[in-house]
């Protein structure tokens, strides 16, 4: 008979094939481009903080640095574009491999380092990338890089006239981030993430190579996000250094699995499902005064569920199925 | 300069370094010292160096109710608690910074006048501005108060005890939520001091907390969590590296230097210069 594990992981296969048919279709029904454009946030969320999930959900490697990689790859994309006429398909997977590369870089040094030391490495490394770009004249500087319009193709994956192609697309790479953390939960190296999480000494003496499973967890992390920053810079076509590689944004990276549970298969989508259109709402509809009325209420949504729920939204979906049992 | 991100710092020392608790809104704390500072200059006329007395007593307040409105629960929290302190003080600086935004709109404001404003002074030849050397005294006085206050008083000492087994100082009669929240108060005074003397010569903006808030993070850290010796060494460090950093490379890179010398400290010693956590 198949363990209580398996079937959870069978029945969150086909919960999850469930939810991508259903997301699949809503375009069917939505032809607001507002609503459209939500939706595509919304995917595009869900997949960044899957992704961080990965490293630091699992793993347990608290990184508020990940703006870093997911400029890196929206950068990548529009230089190799703009520059050198290289197709964004292209540009994702050197930015990808790019963010990968220099994840595990990076990580050889800092992986050393324990909790608030390693966090504020992250910080400060995200940091310094920021600054170098604001000031590298070749890249567009403070100014960031504005994406020509050649046309509407898949080739070229612009789109002007219409938002479906991204938000397929989107919801592509929102299923992949998802399809990855699924597997790897039942993988050798999930269990051994969760060991490093726990208890890295410990982990270390039973033979679970604690350097490179934390290195493997970065290196997966930093190509998806990195995939992600790519697609943004094609979706909005215009990218500047502070709004794809601020640390405001490693932040609102981390922010959908915190809320939704960190370290959980379902967390980070739950999160961003929740949280982004919360947001945009909230900021159409009172951030208008420019008086930052919509912060306030961001900022106090975000204190009132860390502080009510601090396992994450998810919990109270098991803890009904826990009561139910 | 170096002493000035020390005083900011030494607040943070006490909060983060010494209670191990983050605090991701400090930066907006600083903020709000220097908008009272604006208002009690601008409505009062009270010149920043006198109010600056005041500034740290309503930080104190204020630090105090955000202990036990907000971080006491935070740190109840038996899941994921570093997660729950990061975001909900960062929930916290959203907040503070969409109120700052509402009630003093996002202009740019200064103090025009005041007693040391645009003022040197020179010793041996070498000007200094007034303000900033006001700032450095009061930032080793601070240090030096906060040093024997944590070393000799039963007050640092009730504050070390409770970091490290909150259940055994609740045996021997210590309320934790009282020591915590006059920590709190105490860092946030600490900030209030450094928020008046910077509201002389910085602009006041909503945003203003957050570049320095991370300068302070890396101060504290690059001196080593658990020293306030080592957040005071963190401090000159920091201003020396940013001083020389702005010499060589252009001006707008000047925090670079300041990231890698961190990135450096950390990587030869991992728990910073003097750290003991």
């Amino acid at each position: 008979m198949d363990s209580h594990f398996a079937q959870r992981r069978r029945r969150d296969l086909i919960m999850a094939g469930c939810f991508t048919v259903l997301a699949a279709l809503a375009p069917l029904f939505v032809k607001d481009v507002y609503v459209q454009n939500i939706m595509v946030l919304t995917l595009m969320y869900a997949a960044l903080s899957q992704s961080w999930n990965i490293l630091s959900g699992y793993c347990g490697q608290i990184s508020l640095g990940h703006a870093l990689y997911f400029g890196l790859g929206a950068y990548t994309t529009a230089l190799l574009f703009t520059k050198f006429g290289v197709l964004p398909w292209f540009g994702m997977l050197a930015g990808g491999a790019i963010s990968a590369v220099i994840a595990m870089a990076l990580g050889y040094p800092c992986f050393r380092l324990r909790g608030h030391y390693f966090v504020i490495a992250t910080i400060v490394i995200a940091e310094i990338a920021l600054l170098l770009i604001q000031n590298w004249d070749w890249a567009g500087a403070a100014l960031g890089i504005d994406i020509p319009v050649r046309g509407d193709s898949w080739l070229k994956f612009q789109f002007t006239r219409s938002k479906l192609p991204y938000f397929y697309f989107a919801l592509a790479l929102a299923c992949v981030a998802w399809f990855v953390t699924w597997w790897l939960e039942d993988s050798k190296w999930g269990f051994w993430w969760r060991a490093v999480k726990d208890n890295p000494d410990a982990a270390e003496s039973l033979g679970v190579v604690v350097f490179n499973s934390k290195m493997g967890a970065a290196a997966v992390s930093a190509f998806l996000v990195a995939v992600g920053g790519s697609f943004y810079a094609q979706f909005v076509s215009y990218i500047d250094p502070e709004s794809v590689m601020g640390f405001q944004f490693s932040l609102l990276m981390a922010l959908p699995a915190v809320l939704g549970g960190i370290g959980t298969l379902w967390g980070p989508v739950l999160g961003a499902v929740i949280l982004i259109p919360l947001t945009e709402l909230t900021r159409s509809f009172v951030g208008g005064s420019g008086r930052g009325v919509d912060l306030i209420v961001y900022g106090a949504l975000i204190v009132a569920i860390s502080l009510a729920l601090p396992r994450g939204l998810v919990s109270v979906f098991s803890l009904r199925k826990g009561a139910a049992r | 300069m170096g002493l000035l991100y020390g005083l900011i710092a030494a607040g943070l020392a006490l909060i983060f370094g010494l209670m191990d608790v983050v605090n991701f809104a400090h930066g907006e704390f600083l903020m709000i010292a220097m908008y009272v500072t604006f208002f009690l200059f601008a409505f009062f006329a009270i010149d920043p160096l006198l109010s600056a007395p005041l500034v740290a007593a309503a930080l104190f307040v204020f630090g105090a109710v955000v202990y036990l409105l907000i971080v006491r629960f935070a740190m109840r929290a038996k899941a994921n608690a570093g997660m729950v302190q990061i975001f909900s003080t960062f929930g916290l600086a959203i907040v503070m910074r969409g109120l700052a935004q509402f009630f003093f709109t996002p202009d740019y404001r200064s103090i025009p006048q005041s007693w040391l404003g645009g003022k040197t002074v020179s010793i041996g030849g070498i000007f200094l501005p007034e303000p900033q050397l006001i700032g450095a005294m009061l930032s080793i006085a601070a240090f030096v108060a906060l040093y024997f206050f944590i070393n000799r008083t039963d007050f640092g000492r009730a504050l070390e005890a409770t970091r490290e087994d909150a259940g055994a100082v609740a045996l021997v009669g210590i309320d934790k939520n009282r020591v915590f929240a006059l920590g709190w108060g105490l860092g946030a005074a600490l900030v209030g001091l450094a928020g008046a003397i910077m509201a002389i010569f910085f602009y006041i903006y909503p945003d203003v907390g957050a570049s320095f808030a991370l300068i302070a993070y890396v101060t504290v850290a690059l001196g080593g969590f658990g020293s306030v010796f080592g957040a005071f060494a963190g401090g000159i460090i920091v201003g020396l590296v940013e001083a020389t950093t702005a010499l060589i490379l252009p001006p707008s890179l000047k925090s670079v230097g300041i990231y890698a010398v961190y990135l450096l400290v950390v990587f030869i010693r991992p728990r910073g210069l003097f750290g003991s956590m």
